[in-house]
């Protein structure tokens, strides 16, 4: 096993009771770079996302098969406990889900879980994770008002700021862009690309061109088979597939 | 089309009538109640003992019996309501245990309220052997208003958004602090509205308190005391004939305790939401 991969999934397959929604999926992410899950709709892009960090766990009926390895241990090892697991791989939904609290108290949850009270280590944490997720000019003042009062883009923003807060190794984005502006888009994908620094990014771009934008490698998924992946000059100009080929060039999709 | 206009104007009359005649029945009795009662309310009827089987004095020993006995259904039922809604939502998938324990809730909120004061006096009372008292009351009462805990508290919790769920465990959050941290946080205004109602009951309940927890006018000095609640009060005084002024008296104070409980609580509820929201 290659050291740089930060997660190597091998043979992996998911159902949801006879659905089948990733078909012996093998993929390696190296660390501290963005790689691109994306392909149509209903391709595994969410499933495999969600694999990652188990939250697939409290799907009724689900099961899955091979193994994925986070750095080297396996994330089903019973004694990888889910709750730790989740701490080292954060994730980021597609629609913006601030929790019905201060703007503070949403970034704070994640170190609070910790058990982290001191109040200066909390505003520490919070604002370097705010910092990082390019929204602390604009909520410094007012921290303390509710999140549900920010706009989309700087939800979705908050959204990986609270990820970041916890500092994790792997980062799950799906589709953190779909439904915002592409003023809100560009600041997030500027913030990703400076969290690759730091992070391993799995990013589901919520359309080829921000893939092409941010990502260094890119697999290309459908109906639940990963069709092809590489580095994302050669999927995005030279892809090996006829069926990516297809997709990127919007023959399809 | 006219056929319609029709409709659409009976329509309007009938919701009309229904609205104003619950405001008219509301306002009827407010006025019977508080229009009989409130001369008599002065502040000695809130600080004084009742003398006289109640013909004369106040009903201070009545009013903290009432307090006491509220809270003890309280402080048993909520816990034990709360905590099985959690675990019908948050602990069990829909399953046999969780229809029974439904099925079971729903039953017990049908039940007459003297079916429970039965229950109550033969269990608490003699069985265990706790008399006429706070104690035996309020742990019938607290039996009476559980399936509504749990059905409110039940139904607050399932209308929280998944997301919140899923957030939470995303960011590493065990089910346990999930569930305290983002989902009752989330349900408390639900749960809140249970309360309320089962407040009301307790208070308004006459029957399986009578039975449970006696009706004595002396000030009570520990959970074992028996007592007197407001509204068993006011039964005796106009059942057995004692005082009609002294009853009406008692109800005034009744509704007046009870819209100050209303306000004080939505007032509280309102606070947390806006410091929240």
């Amino acid at each position: 096993m290659d050291n740089r991969n930060k997660l190597t999934v091998r043979d992996f397959s998911f159902y949801y009771g006879s659905l089948q929604a990733l078909r012996g999926v093998n993929l390696n992410i190296p660390s501290n770079e963005i790689f691109a899950i994306f392909g149509p709709a209903r391709s595994g892009k969410t499933t495999l996302l969600k694999s990652i960090n188990r939250l697939t766990d409290f799907i009724f009926g689900a099961r899955h098969t091979g193994t994925i390895h986070l750095e080297e241990i396996d994330i089903h090892d019973p004694k990888m406990s889910p709750p730790h697991l989740r701490r080292r791989v954060g994730m980021v939904f597609d629609l913006p889900t601030p929790l019905p609290v201060s703007i503070f108290d949403n970034v704070a949850y994640g170190p609070k879980l910790n058990s982290i009270t001191q109040k200066n280590r909390l505003n520490e944490i919070v604002e370097k994770a705010l910092r990082s997720a390019v929204l602390w000019d604009e909520v410094k003042d007012r921290l303390h008002t509710s999140a549900l009062r920010l706009s989309g883009g700087q939800q979705q923003r908050l959204c990986i700021a609270r990820v970041v807060a916890l500092e994790p190794e792997v980062l799950l984005l799906d589709e953190p862009c779909s439904g915002l502006d592409p003023i809100s888009t560009a600041s997030i994908e500027e913030t990703l690309v400076q969290l690759k620094e730091v992070y391993t990014v799995v990013l589901v771009p919520h359309n080829i061109q921000q893939a092409s934008r941010v990502a260094d490698r890119a697999g290309f998924f459908l109906n639940g088979e990963l069709v092809e992946e590489g580095s994302a000059y050669q999927i995005f100009t030279k892809p090996r597939e006829k069926q990516t080929e297809d997709y990127v060039t919007g023959k399809f999709g | 089309m006219r056929i319609r206009y029709f409709t659409q104007d009976t329509a309007k009359l009938l919701i009309w009538i229904a609205a104003l005649s619950t405001i008219a029945v509301m306002t009827l009795i407010l006025i019977q109640i508080l229009g009989e009662g409130l001369p008599v309310l002065h502040f000695r009827f809130f600080s004084d003992s009742p003398k006289n089987m109640g013909r004369e004095g106040g009903i201070l020993s009545i009013i903290i019996g009432t307090v006491a006995i509220t809270n003890v259904a309280l402080l048993v039922a909520l816990p034990l309501g709360v905590g099985t809604a959690i675990f019908l939502r948050e602990y069990t998938r829909e399953s046999r245990v969780s229809r029974i324990i439904r099925f079971g809730t729903d039953c017990l909120a049908g039940v007459p309220s003297i079916i429970f004061g039965l229950f109550g006096f033969v269990f608490f009372v003699i069985y265990l052997n706790m008399g006429w008292s706070i104690l035996s009351g309020g742990l019938t009462l607290a039996a009476m208003i559980l399936p509504t805990l749990i059905s409110t508290a039940e139904e607050a919790i399932k209308t929280t958004p998944y997301s919140y769920r899923e957030v939470s465990y995303s960011l590493g959050g065990t089910k346990w602090q999930t569930v305290t941290r983002a989902i009752l946080p989330s349900a408390l205004p639900g749960i809140f509205t249970g309360v309320i109602l089962g407040v009301g009951r307790s208070i308004g309940e006459t029957a399986a308190v009578i039975l449970t927890a006696g009706s004595s006018l002396v000030m009570p000095t520990s959970l074992f005391s028996p007592i007197r609640t407001m509204s068993v009060h006011f039964y005796i005084l106009a059942r057995e004939g004692i005082s009609m002024e002294m009853a009406y008296a008692t109800g005034a104070a009744l509704i007046l305790v009870v819209l100050l409980i209303n306000t004080v609580a939505n007032l509280l509820l309102n606070r947390y939401i806006r410091h929240k929201v």
